[in-house]
């Protein structure tokens, strides 16, 4: 997981048979204890069972659990809990299964606690605007009930269609609106859930604020380590009557970049701005054929959203920057079809690089804005320097680029080659003053890179958060925060905002 | 920050010797918060040695500043290049001084975590921080989050700074997210009785208007239109209403916003006679929970101020009632506790995040709640 460490050498044989049946000595010791407390078909632990959970959406990685639990009521999420604490078992919470990070990837010796189940919608309050809903409500299907009065959910991951809301409040998943509208953390009111030892826990409101410290905000992006996520509280907000597309061609990389900072600079905040590379242009037109302009260094799709008059008032302004900022060619969407036309490209850029390679990494990270083509030509060199190609698209009006790199996980030396290439994206964009992980988390993927990013002392202060309130580390164990030893390990210096390491203050 | 600062460096001693000695510390900025929360205790620490903005870029939509700013200084700063921050952070201080003279901070503003009438509309003094540069406990350096908002990256430690009171580090230094100036601004008057203001909030926010504040006291609603200019106009003609004159709608939102309005100076007034004035925080659309006392409703129904006379436990009771909770926000006698209570497991939270960043209990003991 991005400039992975060495590996420790090969068990001896007999090593390896005591360490298989003491594996199952536990396993059988934790299907005892669960077995009890949810239905037969709830618990899974025969391997051709627990094959699906083996993985997250990070698919280089599989670890077997020891038990895949499936509760169906919040009493046997309670109890399940209990229980694994009694025995000290490390506990996976998974929604959808569809995060890039590994967040869901199974502990071997622990439970994986799906919560797919829990897919009811409890309320929809049209006049209070808000949704109550459980954990398991795939993130689409929120807005989809909220429709019928006019309102919606506004944070659209791309796997909106798959993903679930605790998936979402565990990652605090963004998507392309989250510039105008915000993150998870900025649209959820109140979330249930459960403490490491399944204690029911409140926290927010539907109120504006709480008493006390805000720790919505240490568990939103918690990534299943600080509590189990049961039910949320969302906010809807008004759909907007009209949005229109503006679809921008550069020819030249620095424009394209600029022009973002001048959409920003203007006092413009779009609903919407997007960009992608000359060759995921290409590579989306081939599968979409939507009439990108081919000959574009890089293309910008800059959205407005709102009353038509609005919307025109702000269309006029964004296309009067943009072609002040050297766009070759600008083009409206006339109509809803062809506004979905304009993003569909940019919506499939996935499939679309699937088409051209075998595998693809994808990347996260983000950088200020003005930044841009900086990483843009950085990232030009490194393809160079690991013999592999990178396709890119940017939420450009955060500054969260998603680079695409193509290799063919067969070839082990590519794998690890392209390993090299995320990692050196991801420590340019915190020496760039960015950070590794601008919505798909942490998980295991960044694991390293978080070495680069947070100095031993920081590290340090989020491990005694996570105790604070999982004193046992029980809850998704060894993810996200590297211990002092990983990062030992991986070597690498503290890179912080650009600045080289400064001496430590001395200690008394 | 520069850890050769000396004023940096005369924090982090102080803070180092008192967790070594068990003595504590009292943070402290201007002091324009100081009356609010539980009494503050502890030898003072003054954070407007730190002071200053070290970066500001209008096209990144960030300001990084240090602990002892004005705030009066930073919100100037933002709209020399036409922007603010849109959650009009209080700076409360004597009624009748001018804004630089009131003294907030920008670390006051953070720890504190107040936001103004824009608050619903807007979003949080949280919404905004994107990281921030603490002293924790022990009196190490730590940094989190950033200056990007696109940024999941371990914990968010820098929002959860917002509203703690000093209770968890010094904040040195913020990066806060700023926003533009609206086009287009124009405030409304409506009259109309209390169960009617609630209804037609609550309608208007359900449909794409630029509500950006909103007011009722003793039958009367104002209401801030803020956006792009169609949208301003537009929503003027759906609403009604009578227009307030410009410097007349500004002076009052101001004054709601600092607390010298006159309903604030009347509460202050019966404060100093025994009364309570009470901050109720409930759900938009909870019902009326008719308590005696004078009301002034903000945030679309969601903040209430209430000054009365009423025991504690009837008021904690009818906000928790309806979903919400209950602050005393100014009284003679705190003893009632100024934070509505948690649930245990809250409580433990709280105690275990305490200790996980000030295990000594330095910083500004029972600031929040008694025994934090």
């Amino acid at each position: 997981m991005n400039a992975p460490l060495p590996a420790s050498a090969a068990l001896d044989p007999a090593d390896a048979a005591a360490e298989i049946e003491r594996r199952n000595a536990r396993q059988r010791e934790v299907v005892a204890a669960l077995a009890p407390l949810v239905p037969a078909h709830a618990l899974l632990w025969h391997r051709e069972d627990t094959v699906p959970y083996e993985c997250d959406g990070l698919t280089a990685y599989r670890e077997q659990p020891l038990v895949v639990a499936l509760p169906e009521t919040e009493a046997q999420v309670a109890a399940l809990l209990r229980a694994c604490h009694a025995l000290d078992v490390p506990v996976v919470a998974r929604g959808a299964g569809t995060g890039l990070s590994g967040g869901a990837l199974p502990n071997k010796l622990g439970v994986t606690l799906s919560l797919a189940k829990f897919n009811k919608i409890v309320t929809v309050d049209a006049v209070a605007r808000t949704a109550t809903v459980q954990c398991g409500v795939r993130n689409l299907a929120i807005s989809e009930a909220a429709a019928k009065h006019g309102l919606y959910y506004a944070p659209d991951p791309s796997s909106q269609i798959a993903c679930t809301i605790g998936g979402n409040v565990a990652e605090n998943s963004g998507g392309v609106h989250c510039l105008k509208y915000g993150l998870t953390l900025h649209n959820v009111l109140r979330v249930r859930g459960f403490t490491v030892e399944g204690e029911a826990v409140d926290f927010g409101s539907e109120a504006l604020d709480c008493a006390g410290l805000d720790l919505m905000s240490v568990l939103v992006g918690s990534e299943g380590m600080l509590a189990v996520t049961i039910e949320v509280t969302v906010k809807l907000i008004p759909k907007p009557l009209l949005a229109r597309c503006i679809m921008a061609s550069f020819d030249d990389v620095r424009k394209a970049g600029d022009a973002v900072a001048n959409v920003i600079a203007a006092g413009i905040i779009p609903a919407g701005l997007e960009m992608m590379d000359k060759p995921m242009t290409a590579a989306v037109e081939d599968y979409v054929h939507a009439g990108y302009d081919l000959s574009a260094v890089a293309i910008l799709l800059c959205e407005s959203d709102g009353t038509p008059e609005e919307v025109a008032e702000e269309i006029g302004r964004m296309e009067a920057v943009l072609a002040a900022s050297g766009a070759t060619r600008i083009e409206v969407s006339q109509s809803e079809a062809q506004r979905l036309k304009f993003w569909s490209g940019r919506k499939n850029a996935f499939p679309a690089t699937g088409r051209l390679s075998p595998d693809y990494m994808c990347m996260d990270s983000t950088i200020p804005r003005n930044r841009l083509s900086d990483i843009l030509l950085a990232i030009e060199a490194m393809e160079k320097k690991y013999r592999l190609r990178c396709l890119n698209v940017f939420h450009a009006g955060d500054g969260n680029l998603h680079p695409l790199i193509m290799f063919d996980a067969n070839d082990p030396d590519e794998f690890h080659r392209c390993e090299l290439f995320g990692a050196d994206i991801l420590e340019t964009s915190v020496a760039m003053g960015g950070t590794v992980s601008g919505e798909h988390g942490v998980g295991i993927e960044k694991l390293s890179a978080m070495c680069v990013q947070f100095a031993p002392a920081e590290r340090e202060q989020m491990l005694a958060l996570k105790r604070a309130f999982d004193p046992k580390a029980l809850l998704n164990p060894g993810k996200v925060i590297p211990s002092l030893a990983r990062c030992a390990e991986y070597g690498k210096m503290h890179v912080k905002r650009g600045l080289l390491p400064f001496p430590d203050l001395p200690r008394f | 920050m520069n850890p050769n600062d000396p004023e940096l460096q005369g924090l982090v001693d102080r803070v180092q010797a008192a967790h070594a000695a068990g003595t504590t510390l009292c943070i402290r900025g201007g002091g324009s918060k100081a009356f609010y929360g539980e009494a503050a205790q502890g030898e003072l620490l003054d954070t407007r040695v730190l002071r200053g903005t070290s970066s500001y870029e209008p096209t990144e939509l960030v300001v990084t500043t240090r602990c002892g700013t004005p705030l009066a200084e930073l919100e100037a700063l933002l709209a020399t290049k036409g922007q603010c921050l849109p959650f009009e952070p209080p700076h409360f201080g004597a009624a009748g001084t001018n804004v630089a003279e009131r003294g907030a901070t920008v670390g006051g503003m953070v720890a504190a975590g107040l936001a103004g009438p824009s608050r619903a509309a807007a979003g949080s003094v949280r919404d905004y921080v994107l990281g921030a540069t603490l002293l924790n406990g022990r009196g190490e350096l730590l940094t989190f989050g950033g200056q990007v908002m696109k940024n999941v990256a371990g914990y968010d430690v820098s929002r959860l700074l917002a509203g703690s009171l000093g209770t968890l580090g010094v904040i040195l230094e913020v990066s806060l997210k700023v926003l533009p100036v609206a086009p287009a601004t124009l405030t409304l008057a409506l009259e109309m009785d209390e169960v009617t203001a609630l209804a037609s909030l609550n309608a208007w926010g359900g449909q794409p208007l630029p509500v950006n504040a909103s007011a009722w006291w003793n039958g009367s609603l104002l209401l801030r239109l803020s956006g792009a200019v169609a949208a301003v106009h537009a929503a003027r003609a759906r609403i009604g209403g009578e227009a307030v004159e410009a410097d007349a709608a500004a002076a009052f939102w101001d004054g709601l916003r600092n607390h010298h309005d006159e309903y604030f100076v009347k509460a202050q007034a019966e404060v100093q006679a025994g009364a309570a004035l009470w901050r109720l925080s409930v759900p938009q659309t909870a019902p009326p929970m008719a308590l005696d006392g004078d009301l002034l409703i903000e945030w679309g129904g969601a903040q209430s101020w209430l000054c009365s006379t009423l025991p504690a436990a009837a008021v904690r009771e009818a906000a928790t009632g309806v979903g919400g909770h209950a602050t005393l926000f100014m009284a003679q006698d705190k003893s009632a506790g100024v934070f509505a209570p948690l649930s245990a497991p809250l409580a433990r939270i709280h105690r275990e995040l305490k200790k996980s960043f000030d295990p000594s209990g330095v910083f500004n003991p029972g600031r929040l709640y008694p025994g934090l």
